[in-house]
């Protein structure tokens, strides 16, 4: 398809993209693949969506996108792009990665996006002034998931965790919102099977794990797909999957189609030729800010973006009703949380039975006086 | 943990098989003075056809897939419909109520807009980026205009020299040269700007901004924003103030703006710019249209499923009628 090109003479506005890849387990299901270019594509349409403008503002985007190998050698990567002269990065990185290029001297004057770590520490302890976060953190999904299932009334939750860190910090967080929003977790279960063990007992295993608990919804703490769906429909009583599988929350989801979010789908699926994560939303959005930033300033210049971005004016349409703009105590970006199942979004929170001084997006996450984010 | 494989474009994105069977629930004539309104039912598939004097439901006819944006022909005889999933415009007639012929709208047509003097339609592309320009007696596209992303609202200045575009996630309101098809200047408004329209004197544009939550009116003179109208609802969540469909009267004095899911029409003084009165109507309301007489103002209300219809003189919500699923434009005719 033709992308759109700014009139030669455009002030150019260049953003990097850095990513590495993953040695990625074998997708559990045939229907659900790992594409391996999730969040790239995201950037890609952002700089199209910023460059449809910049025709007419004559300001022209420009993607350095770079993939290091497993193995290969990030550091290097990042400080090849700030000696391009790139200061507007997004990373789709772990938390480690990020915390390491952000701490580098190098990166002291560049404006990092995190479109890839959900990690909450990365929000409060080991937050960082040059870092941006378009990926919505842990908390912030578990809070939305709490919001609904309290306003269901289903309050008594059976957690069931897996071995990866990242469970474990998921599972961190739902007791958090379980705590914060007045649910009650009954029982706590490991998942200690391996995979190929579940393939052959799923079926009878999964009665045994989750008899006796008085419990209304399983809450799924597995990041990485390894056995969440293999509970549903499997548990003693017939109870609900809620968590990484079964009703998830996300910052994105494909069959979300509010707001004009149906566009938003159609574009991505026309230059990408398959649907939009939320690793590529939040690449999107990263991009789409700097654009933003660029629109509105009528100006290409790093301090002038990294100021209005930072300042009160800033507001990024992401398709959720409402305008997105980064919390000034931890520049975690503040937007509603979808809750969907497989084929539909089921809600968007923070739902409104939940209230808030200022606004009740600061509901989900960590809000102003929760946060122990100090910014050097 | 969420679906993401990558997929057959022909069989998700060809949205080619058009529906125009057309079932007329009931064919009631109607009187020689009554008015009639029609609503395209977004999710429905459908538009309701409403007698205004009795306010009552007298037809449903099916028509193509996602009836968004819809307008009269000149004579009041034909309606055009954006079929957006079908990326065609329908034109319904309005004595059979059946779908006659197809016009090429290029991709997602969402709103559509009739020039007041030259047998031209406009259509906002809002997949595409593009503003689609239909002749009318030879049913062809003869111009495509680029605009910024997510094209939506379109108005058009009383001589027909100016088109105004707005883009949603470019958030400019483009002023276009009917005579030359270029985009002559770019304003910024607010977030997600969804409607434009000219005021009857051509001295503003008012644009509507749906995230932003405001109506910016422009001068047509110098093209800058000279009010910025902001609203307050007690009570409601300012996240909930959604501005969209925008009606003018024409005796210049009231502007009625659509707030979206704040579940409210403003009723702004057109001279002043002032508001006058929040009025509670259906669930998310979208866009609305005045009876001929301009004694009534009807609104789609997208997530409660009715229309509700505004006694003008008293600014008061009179009536709620129930209609199709996820009602979205709405016109009335003598």
């Amino acid at each position: 398809m033709k992308r759109p090109t700014p009139p030669p003479g455009s002030q150019v506005v260049n953003i990097a993209y850095l990513t590495q890849e993953a040695d990625l387990p074998p997708a559990r299901s045939n229907v659900q693949p790992h594409p391996n270019d999730e969040g790239k594509l995201g950037a890609d349409l952002g700089i199209d969506d910023d460059n449809t403008t910049g025709v007419f503002t004559k300001q022209d985007f420009k993607l350095e996108a770079v993939t290091v190998p497993v193995k290969g050698d990030v550091v290097a990567a990042f400080k090849k792009l700030i000696a391009d002269g790139q200061k507007f990065i997004i990373l789709n990185l772990p938390a480690a990665s990020v915390l390491q290029l952000a701490d580098l001297p190098e990166a002291k004057d560049a404006m990092i996006f995190n479109a890839g770590a959900p990690d909450d520490r990365l929000r409060n302890a080991d937050c960082r002034a040059n870092v941006f976060h378009t990926s919505a953190n842990r908390a912030m999904l578990a809070d939305a998931l709490a919001q609904y299932l309290i306003k269901k009334k289903w309050t008594r939750w059976l957690l069931v965790s897996g071995s990866d860190e990242g469970d474990k910090l998921y599972a961190d967080a739902i007791k958090r919102a379980a705590k914060k929003f007045g649910a009650k977790i009954v029982d706590e279960k490991a998942w200690t099977y391996t995979g190929e063990q579940m393939r052959r007992s799923a079926e009878s295993e999964i009665p045994v794990l989750t008899q006796g608990p008085d419990y209304q919804v399983l809450i799924a703490a597995d990041e990485a797909d390894n056995f969440g769906d293999d509970l549903m429909y499997r548990t003693w009583d017939p109870r609900l999957v809620a968590g990484t599988q079964g009703l998830v929350a996300a910052d994105w989801h494909p069959a979300f189609d509010m707001w004009g979010a149906s566009q938003m789908q159609h574009r991505f699926q026309k230059l990408s030729g398959r649907y939009m994560t939320p690793k590529d939303f939040a690449a999107w959005v990263a991009v789409r800010a700097v654009g933003e930033a660029a629109t509105r300033t009528k100006s290409t210049d790093f301090n002038t973006i990294r100021s209005f971005v930072l300042g009160p004016d800033f507001t990024v349409g992401v398709f959720k009703g409402v305008g997105a703009n980064f919390r000034d105590w931890d520049r975690q970006l503040r937007e509603p949380i979808l809750l969907a199942a497989p084929y539909t979004v089921v809600s968007v929170s923070p739902q409104q039975e939940f209230i808030h001084p200022v606004s009740t997006l600061d509901t989900l996450g960590y809000d102003k006086p929760e946060t122990s984010c100090k910014f050097k | 943990m969420i679906h993401m494989g990558r997929f057959d474009m022909s069989r998700n994105l060809g949205r080619g098989g058009v529906a125009v069977a057309v079932v007329a629930l009931s064919l009631v004539p109607s009187g020689v003075l009554a008015a009639t309104a029609y609503v395209s039912n977004e999710k429905g598939n459908t538009i309701t056809v409403i007698d205004t004097d009795k306010q009552v439901v007298t037809a449903t006819i099916a028509v193509g897939h996602r009836p968004r944006g819809i307008v009269f022909s000149r004579d009041m005889k034909q309606l055009y419909i954006c079929a957006s999933d079908d990326d065609t415009i329908e034109v319904l007639d309005l004595a059979t109520q059946k779908i006659v012929t197809n016009l090429p709208s290029g991709p997602d047509p969402e709103l559509l807009l009739l020039d007041p003097n030259k047998p031209l339609l406009y259509v906002a592309n809002e997949d595409d980026n593009m503003v689609t320009v239909i002749d009318l007696p030879s049913s062809t596209a003869v111009q495509q205009v680029p605009v910024g992303v997510e094209p939506e609202g379109l108005g058009i200045s009383p001589d027909s020299k100016t088109l105004v575009n707005t883009s949603e996630t470019t958030n400019m309101a483009h002023f276009i040269d009917t005579t030359t098809w270029e985009v002559k200047d770019n304003v910024l408004v607010d977030a997600r700007p969804r409607f434009a329209v000219f005021t009857k004197d051509a001295k503003e544009v008012w644009v509507s901004a749906e995230v932003g939550g405001t109506v910016s009116v422009i001068d047509t003179g110098t093209h800058k924003v000279i009010k910025r109208i902001t609203f307050d609802i007690p009570g409601v969540n300012k996240e909930l103030i959604q501005a969209v469909g925008i009606n003018l009267s024409a005796d210049g004095k009231y502007a009625f703006v659509a707030l979206g899911p704040s579940n409210r029409v403003v009723v702004i003084d057109q001279k002043t710019h002032e508001i006058i009165k929040y009025l509670l109507v259906g669930q998310r309301v979208w866009h609305m249209a005045f009876t001929p007489d301009e004694k009534q103002l009807y609104t789609t209300n997208g997530v409660s499923n009715d229309v509700s219809v505004i006694d003008i003189a008293d600014l008061k919500v009179t009536k709620s009628i129930p209609v199709g699923r996820e009602p979205w434009g709405v016109v009335i005719k003598p």
